[in-house]
């Protein structure tokens, strides 16, 4: 073939992008191939593909999607944390004559993937997850208020997160740290794929995030069951709400901001370039904008938990209410005005380092209201330190003292000493570990049951948590003792011998997490294999207080046979103390939303448009983009997207369920 | 409105549920409402690049230059009567009238038509002249702005045609009335944007 033909065919794409030289990335790709054909094969031997297309992959069901974005979560966890493992073997050994077994090159995407993936493609999908679990069924709604919508966001979200597992294998990841800044990031720094795929796959699961926001505040705003008013709404669907609203008030600021990016590097615009009067500033403005509500819409959801756990776990109403939601309010509202302290450094003068200073102090108010608030839920409660419960105190210590640290770097002077530092290292993964992972583990062990109608084996559960909290302090007390010696982020290399010492402990911490990520994968399967004893019929296990309790384990399709009426906060509580009995007869046929294929389609084509971009494969990007259009349109031809559940295939699931909790009385 | 979830009627004061079906309100217009506002938030990022980058010329032609407000004009009222055809539209529809709402959608996707090539016939006149995006700062976030406005009403016409054939296959119903309102706040939405783009880049632009 002629040179101009292979050019045209796949644009940038050679076989020199396919690392043979790079062991490390061969040996992987072996373990990950060997690893996908294995699980193909497996699906193909039990003929489970007809039943994996039907029931999962297109189901518009909130309970199934939640449960596909906790696994992608789960899975990319891995990802994510291999890469924690190989910065800090590098940084462990990477002393003096010795340079480590990373090149700077490929140290540098490994720190980048590593901060992408985390956030992106591990916390989001996790705390995206538990709200599509969990939010319809505490409103008492059938769905959420756009089902198709909403598996077409997952699948997204897994576009975004394939194509970055396709940079290890095909070319290579941004070298430029996770939010590539310009003008590294830009064209003339930055030629090869790396920023690219980067850029779209962050635009692919944008667009999932916040169509997925847009559809969970139309749920929480108009499918609440009657007598469900804000002020009785559950905290973790209040949080669900805030987060929402975080997320379309800021991922639009991010798509618009890589959008920006892509057009220096695609068409050779000037907006983040260091000539012809283009601001680099501008983008790390852009991207804070966005950057800093992001970590809000992480952690409100895990303080939701935290609420739900706490006065389940107590057996108490939630102390102050009222004050928690507006705290949360406070929090979201204040989380948009803070993004400057990202970067006090960068000469904004002292007036407004003073006010970002200032606005980010102030976040710890409604924040400490909140600590003060759960401490007072415990106070005199009868505390069962269930699994979940063990993560809520962790995080309570935890959380306080990365919350401090924080306000420290808020303060600009010291901002100047420590930024940039691992002291602020040791301060985001204080509080991201310490409040978002642990909450997102106190929520799968909370619901875990609910989803899946049994419990997971406690013994195991408290192995990985209290792995998690010693190799958490293990792995980053020293970092905070490195920053606070003026050691910087993101090097692979260090001249000093005495400072070896710490980063051998910080990584002897990395491996006490590495079991207690091992830990909560036995859990499962240990749960899996003694299911029968774990199962739970009631569909209360912990003795909950709001009203996904209220239903099966796992509940069925409709979630609830006849939607609920509310009175009062913690409204299953309620139930309960009135001697609600449950309705057995007088079922009548139930109205939802069918499953559809589209979503995975529309993501799919997404997905090879990205590639086709990253690549400069020009003739695949206009095919799949006029196959975008033209499948959506196709879509919008389908008019038949409902039915109904009928009557007497509800009488058969309720009376089943009848039987169970009979046989059990 | 006996459904909705503040109002709690008499009969619902001792139940725990209801024993009839549960209709709560259909969110699209509210949905598309909130996606309307995350994308009005996309051009509060390309207004707020344009109003850091719009003065940085790197010694190339300013807006004052290039800008000739009487074509701009013509398409300003292009896209201004685009939205009053669309209302016209929106009134036969209500109306229950098919013919006339496919008219008046007709007219509103000819004047979108009309205001694109007009946009684009300049975008060709400003870089056949090298007055391109990569020209300077000022002239990427220009292009990028008016552009992605461009863009959107492209969008909408692709969209417009849809919904006109589908309301020719199935009429006026529910689920048809419901689309067209959607894309009648997006039409509506992108008029919004575009004065925006007049008052903010070109009558200030040939200010200087």
């Amino acid at each position: 073939m002629s040179p101009d033909l292979v050019k045209f065919l796949f644009g940038r794409l050679t076989w020199d992008a396919i690392p043979f030289h790079e062991p490390i990335l061969l040996a992987t790709f072996a373990v990950v191939a060997l690893g996908g054909v294995a699980v193909l094969g497996l699906l193909t031997y039990y003929k489970a593909w007809g039943y994996l297309w039907r029931e999962w992959l297109t189901s518009v069901d909130h309970k199934k999607i939640g449960v596909m974005y906790i696994i992608l979560a789960i899975v990319m966890l891995l990802r994510g944390f291999a890469d924690a493992l190989m910065m800090r073997a590098q940084q462990a050994i990477a002393f003096g004559d010795h340079a480590g077994y990373l090149p700077p090159h490929h140290y540098d995407q490994i720190f980048t993937a590593h901060g992408v993936i985390m956030i992106f493609f591990v916390a989001m999908p996790l705390v995206t997850g538990l709200m599509n679990l969990v939010v319809p069924l505490q409103i008492g709604a059938r769905d959420v208020a756009f089902p198709f919508l909403n598996n077409f966001s997952f699948w997204m979200t897994v576009g975004g997160a394939v194509t970055v597992m396709l940079s290890l294998f095909v070319g290579e990841f941004a070298r430029t740290g996770w939010l590539a800044y310009p003008p590294l990031s830009n064209l003339a720094y930055s030629p090869d794929v790396g920023v690219d795929y980067y850029i779209w796959a962050l635009q692919v699961a944008g667009v999932g995030t916040t169509l997925s926001g847009i559809n969970l505040i139309v749920t929480i705003i108009k499918m609440r069951a009657p007598g469900l008013s804000l002020m009785k709404m559950p905290v973790f669907t209040w949080t669900s709400l805030c987060t929402n609203v975080l997320i379309v008030a800021t991922f639009p600021i991010l798509t618009a901001t890589l959008a920006l990016l892509t057009a220096d590097r695609y068409l050779y615009t000037n907006f983040f370039t260091n000539d012809f009067g283009g601001n680099p500033m501008m983008y790390v403005n852009l991207i804070w904008i966005w950057g800093h509500p992001e970590v809000y819409i992480l952690i409100l959801p895990a303080f939701g938990v935290f609420s739900e756990v706490v006065s389940t776990f107590c057996g108490k109403r939630l102390f102050g209410y009222s004050s928690m939601v507006y705290a949360t309010v406070v929090i979201t509202i204040l989380s948009y005005l803070v993004w400057l302290h990202h970067f006090f450094t960068m000469g904004s003068g002292a007036s407004v380092n003073s006010f970002f200073g200032i606005t980010t102090m102030i976040i710890s108010i409604p924040t400490g209201a909140k600590i003060f608030n759960w401490l007072f839920t415990m106070y005199r409660g009868r505390i069962r330190f269930e699994t979940p419960m063990l993560w809520t105190v962790g995080f309570m210590v935890t959380f306080v003292i990365g919350g401090m640290t924080g306000v420290l770097l808020a303060v600009p002077p010291a901002d100047f000493v420590l930024h940039n530092s691992l002291f602020l290292i040791a301060h985001f993964h204080n509080v991201i570990i310490g409040g978002v992972v642990f909450g997102m583990f106190a929520g799968i062990n909370y619901w875990f049951p609910k989803a899946f109608g049994f419990r997971l084996n406690s013994f195991w559960g408290k192995v990985s948590f209290w792995c998690w909290l010693v190799g958490f302090w293990v792995a980053f007390a020293p970092l905070y003792v490195l920053g606070l010696m003026g050691v910087t982020r993101r090097l692979n290399h260090f001249e000093d011998p005495s400072l070896q010492i710490w980063f051998v402990i910080a990584a002897i911490g990395a491996v006490i997490i590495l079991f207690g990520i091992l830990a909560f994968l036995v859990q499962i399967i240990v749960s899996i294999r003694d299911r029968e004893a774990l199962r739970d019929v009631t569909g209360d296990p912990w003795g909950g207080r709001t009203l996904e309790w209220a239903t099966s384990s796992p509940p069925p399709a409709y979630n609830f046979a006849f939607t609920p009426v509310i009175h009062q906060i913690d409204a299953w509580w309620d139930m309960k103390q009135r001697g609600y009995e449950r309705p057995t007869s007088g079922f009548i046929p139930i109205h939802m939303p069918a499953n559809t294929g589209a979503g995975v389609v529309l993501a799919g084509i997404s997905t090879v448009l990205g590639f086709a971009m990253i690549w400069h494969i020009w003739w695949l990007a206009a095919l799949s983009f006029v196959a975008l259009i033209g499948s959506t349109i196709v879509h919008t031809f389908n008019f038949k997207r409902d039915y109904y559940i009928p009557a007497e295939e509800v009488v058969r699931v309720e009376d089943e369920r009848t039987q169970a909790l009979r046989s059990l009385a | 409105m006996a459904s909705h979830a503040q109002t709690l009627t008499a009969a619902d004061a001792d139940r725990f549920h209801m024993t009839e079906e549960h209709h709560p309100e259909n969110g699209t217009l509210l949905g598309f409402w909130i996606y309307l506002m995350s994308d009005c938030l996309i051009f509060a990022v390309l207004f707020a690049a344009y109003a850091v980058l719009g003065r940085n010329y790197a010694a190339g032609p300013s807006g004052a230059d290039l800008f000739e407000l009487p074509v701009v004009a013509v398409n300003t009222g292009l896209l201004l009567f685009s939205s009053i055809t669309y209302g016209f539209a929106m009134l036969s529809a209500q109306a229950g009238r098919k013919t006339p709402t496919l008219f008046w959608l007709a007219i509103t996707g000819l004047f979108g038509a009309g205001f694109l090539t007009l946009e684009l016939t300049e975008f060709a006149h400003l870089i056949h002249e090298g007055a391109g995006p990569q020209r300077s700062a000022f002239l990427s976030s220009f292009f990028t702005l008016v552009g992605t406005h461009g863009l959107h009403v492209t969008f909408g016409i692709i969209w417009l045609v849809t919904l006109m054939v589908q309301v020719g296959q199935r009429g006026l119903d529910e689920a048809m009335r419901r689309r067209l309102m959607c894309l009648s706040m997006f039409w509506h939405f992108l008029d919004v944007i575009w004065i925006g783009v007049f008052s903010f880049v070109y009558l200030l632009g040939v200010l200087k």
